[in-house]
């Protein structure tokens, strides 16, 4: 191909197409713990909580497994691994629906700071957030819902050595109970992805005032957080401030992109069990090919979605200088394909896959509110045309 | 033999190619010396016209013929699936007789398996051959068949047994093409390609000799030749990227490989040709329209996915692990993506799509993949197979109810 996107071909020599059997051994042991932690009865139980998490599971997640610092580099208090065992533990999350601040504090905040700190900054902070001490998120979208940066309006405005927020955040992950915001804002009088930076400030201080959102998913919570004035300083500086925001959006894109491939093998194990259970016309209904086809046919689709997926991983890893486009690609594709998973994975189970009591509808309102979160597929299907110079 | 090193098989096989390649012989001549010698196939077994060596060894004798650009036995299409088939199940008669003409290349082949009334139910022939002294006599009609037209001999899938159940009712033949029984016809496809012929047989006559297998075994060896088939990617000849080479025997064997390339030059465009997609919407400007944007990033997505799915299979085989469903998917992948590029090439070209030949868009190459796409989901077995191969033998769900058990004369045919 002629195109840009030709370097993609030439790198993918670089990429590893396998785990290792190092990689494998520690999914296994975080799919032991989680099947051990977070039965459906568990997710049941927190996500009628208004904290939405379970602390003793959440210390335990950080002391005995250090998976909030898997991806932090051993300087800075963290395992020292990387992207691709983020998203090992990202997908296992996905797959048994923990109801945790992960996302939020590993995901999203860790990588934002390790983005955008200074190297005071890193030292003070990824320690904490590493031995699960610190509980924080990372406030980019407004009330209007947009992932572009560039249309941004809380402002900073600079007040002696720090800063003072005014506006409102909203789609915040975890915001109402962390302990840190991390809060991307503009300098006063600036537009599109000028005078971008990100600040931080305690979810405590005054000024600002969080409310939990009425979530469609009440596995995954979300808060609003108004800023009147609050005292925050800058992480990093203003030359690093939008690179980054969009980077941190990236490596939270294709986490999410194997969380979401996690969710969707749980859905489509589920409907070949029933398949082969459910007897209706004297057969398993697995039988008919109207079933059998459609199972095979979302195999495939999730196939290529997790090789998407597990690819955006390797390459944001590798430092492949396109994977910021495989970002954009991976969170399209699995997000199609989550909530494709969902709602044919319902069908298959009739009526008794609409009600309250069986356990599919936990993972559908995943795949529905992870179709959206970071940005609809459309959206990044656009910032792949883009980023590929189309 | 097979505690021989690699370094011994490099010097030895260099030693034999400085005293004997010659780009001056004929490709007849210089084939026979391989066939003797046992460098032109140096996996077969020794007593066959091979060294008896094992694979990864076999590979060192390919990298030395390349490097000094020697030619090597010829062994594409399907001569090298009767080839593979006669080594495991022909008899010693049937491998003296045949082997030697398909390594020099005197020999073509043929596969007559498909039939008019058994596509994706191949075990459903009822092409039959009758036992009358000597011979057996052949008659029915084979159907997809390529380069009848040009070959010498068949590989003959046909009933022998009406009251056994259908896969035990099956022989399988080596039939001799030239004779009066056997009328071969082209076959037009609808992108006006003749790629394959269908063929009639009217008593045509089998030496009792040349049944491959006991009778009622026909099923067992076809699944040979299948298997050999697959794995070969669709025994297609390898494109050959060889630079031109001077010599009587380099342009023969370019004549050769034309010949044999012939009837799938079509094959690009019947995958769709992802690779045009991006410099046709630059060159039409559609790339400047959102939908058109969104539609050729979603076949962009599919296209990466299904060129990782399959990397994915190759690594965990790397790894000697068991292999996951990723390695079954690849068929039913290249269907998605053939049809999806359809799809976008004609969103791209527009009304122009209603045009074809040299003047149309591409000289005609975009109307080829518009009108050849549809091979893909059905030539090698259908999609709606591949599904129930996923569904069955990945996911393990249950098989439908057969109606085809019981003696194959009451089963319900076409």
């Amino acid at each position: 191909m002629s195109t840009s996107h030709q370097s993609t071909f030439a790198s993918a020599r670089r990429i590893q197409f396998a785990f290792t059997d190092e990689q494998e051994q520690f999914r296994s042991a975080v799919r032991r713990f989680l099947n051990d932690k977070s039965p459906t009865t568990e997710v049941r139980r927190l996500m009628a909580t208004a904290e939405g998490y379970d602390p003793e599971v959440w210390r335990q997640l950080s002391e005995d497994l250090a998976l909030p610092g898997i991806h932090i580099p051993e300087q800075y208090g963290g395992a020292g691994f990387g992207m691709v065992e983020l998203c090992i533990v990202t997908e296992e999350l996905g797959r048994a629906l923990l109801c945790s601040p992960y996302f939020s504090t590993a995901v999203l905040a860790a990588n934002a700071m390790l983005g955008a700190g200074t190297e005071a900054q890193k030292s003070a902070l990824l320690p904490e957030i590493a031995k699960g001490a610190r509980m924080a998120t990372l406030a980019v979208t407004e009330p209007d819902g947009n992932w572009d940066p560039a249309g941004l309006k809380v402002v900073a405005t600079p007040d002696s050595d720090s800063y003072r927020l005014d506006g409102v955040k909203s789609f915040v992950l975890d915001g109402h109970v962390t302990d840190l915001l991390i809060v991307a804002a503009r300098a006063p009088k600036t537009t599109g992805l000028e005078g971008l930076a990100l600040f931080m400030l305690d979810a405590n201080a005054g000024g600002v005032e969080r409310r939990l959102l009425e979530s469609m998913d009440p596995t995954r919570k979300i808060a609003r957080i108004d800023f009147r004035g609050a005292h925050a300083n800058l992480l990093g500086s203003f030359d690093n401030g939008v690179e980054a925001i969009l980077r941190t959006l990236d490596r939270a894109a294709i986490a999410l992109a194997n969380e979401m491939v996690g969710g969707a093998q749980i859905m489509l194990d589920s409907a070949v069990s029933y398949a082969k259970l459910r007897v209706q016309f004297g057969r398993a209904i697995g039988s008919f090919q109207a079933i059998k086809h459609k199972l095979a046919d979302m195999l495939l689709d999730l196939e290529l979605a997790k090789s998407a997926a597990y690819y955006a991983a390797q390459a944001a890893a590798a430092g492949d200088p396109e994977w910021s486009a495989l970002a954009s690609l991976a969170k399209a594709a699995a997000s199609e394909t989550y909530l494709h998973t969902a709602a044919e994975c319902i069908q298959i189970h009739g009526g008794i896959g609409f009600t309250w009591d069986n356990d599919m509808h936990l993972w559908f309102k995943r795949a529905k509110s992870s179709e959206v979160f970071l940005g609809q597929p459309s959206y990044h299907r656009e910032l792949l045309m883009q980023r590929w110079g189309v | 033999m097979s505690n021989v090193s690699e370094a011994e098989v490099r010097t030895e096989v260099r030693e034999w190619l400085a005293a004997n390649w010659d780009p001056d012989m004929s490709l007849v001549e210089w084939r026979s010396k391989l066939a003797d010698s046992g460098w032109g196939m140096p996996q077969w077994p020794k007593e066959w016209y091979g060294r008896g060596l094992p694979h990864a060894l076999a590979r060192v004798v390919e990298e030395e013929f390349a490097n000094v650009g020697a030619v090597r036995a010829a062994s594409s299409g399907v001569r090298l699936l009767a080839a593979a088939t006669l080594l495991e199940h022909g008899s010693d008669q049937q491998k003296k007789k045949f082997l030697r003409r398909i390594l020099t290349g005197e020999d073509t082949w043929c596969q007559f398996f498909s039939e008019p009334g058994s596509g994706s139910d191949l075990a459903g022939a009822t092409t039959r051959a009758d036992l009358k002294g000597d011979f057996w006599t052949v008659n029915g009609q084979k159907v997809w068949t390529t380069s009848a037209h040009h070959a010498d001999h068949g590989l003959l899938l046909a009933r022998t047994d009406w009251d056994a159940p259908k896969h035990e009712g099956l022989s399988y033949f080596v039939i001799n093409l030239k004779q009066p029984g056997v009328d071969v016809q082209p076959l037009k496809q609808m992108n006006g390609h003749a790629s394959f012929n269908q063929v009639f047989f009217t008593d045509a006559k089998i030496p009792k000799e040349n049944l491959v297998g006991r009778v009622g075994d026909g099923w067992k060896v076809a699944m040979t030749t299948l298997a050999h088939e697959r794995r070969g990617a669709d025994g297609l000849p390898a494109p050959t990227k060889r630079r031109t080479r001077v010599g009587k025997i380099h342009a023969e064997e370019r004549a050769e490989t034309e010949k044999a390339n012939q009837p799938y030059k079509w094959y690009p465009q019947r995958a769709g040709r992802v690779d045009l997609i991006i410099d046709r919407a630059k060159e039409t400007g559609t790339n400047k329209d959102p939908y058109v944007r969104q539609e050729i990033a979603r076949l962009m997505i599919l296209a990466k996915c299904a060129e990782w799915t399959a990397r994915r299979a190759r690594a965990v085989q790397q790894h000697g692990r068991p292999q996951g469903p990723e390695g079954s998917l690849g068929k039913l992948a290249a269907s998605h993506v053939a049809r999806a590029c359809s799809r976008v090439h004609t969103l791209i070209t527009g009304t122009d799509a209603m045009l074809t030949g040299r003047k149309s868009p591409r000289e005609g190459v975009i109307a080829e993949i518009l009108v050849s796409v549809p091979a893909v989901s059905i030539a090698g077995g259908t999609d709606e197979i591949q599904r129930n191969i996923i569904a069955e033998r990945v996911l393990e769900l249950p098989k439908e109810p057969r109606f085809d058990t019981g003696p194959f004369r009451n089963v319900r045919k076409n």
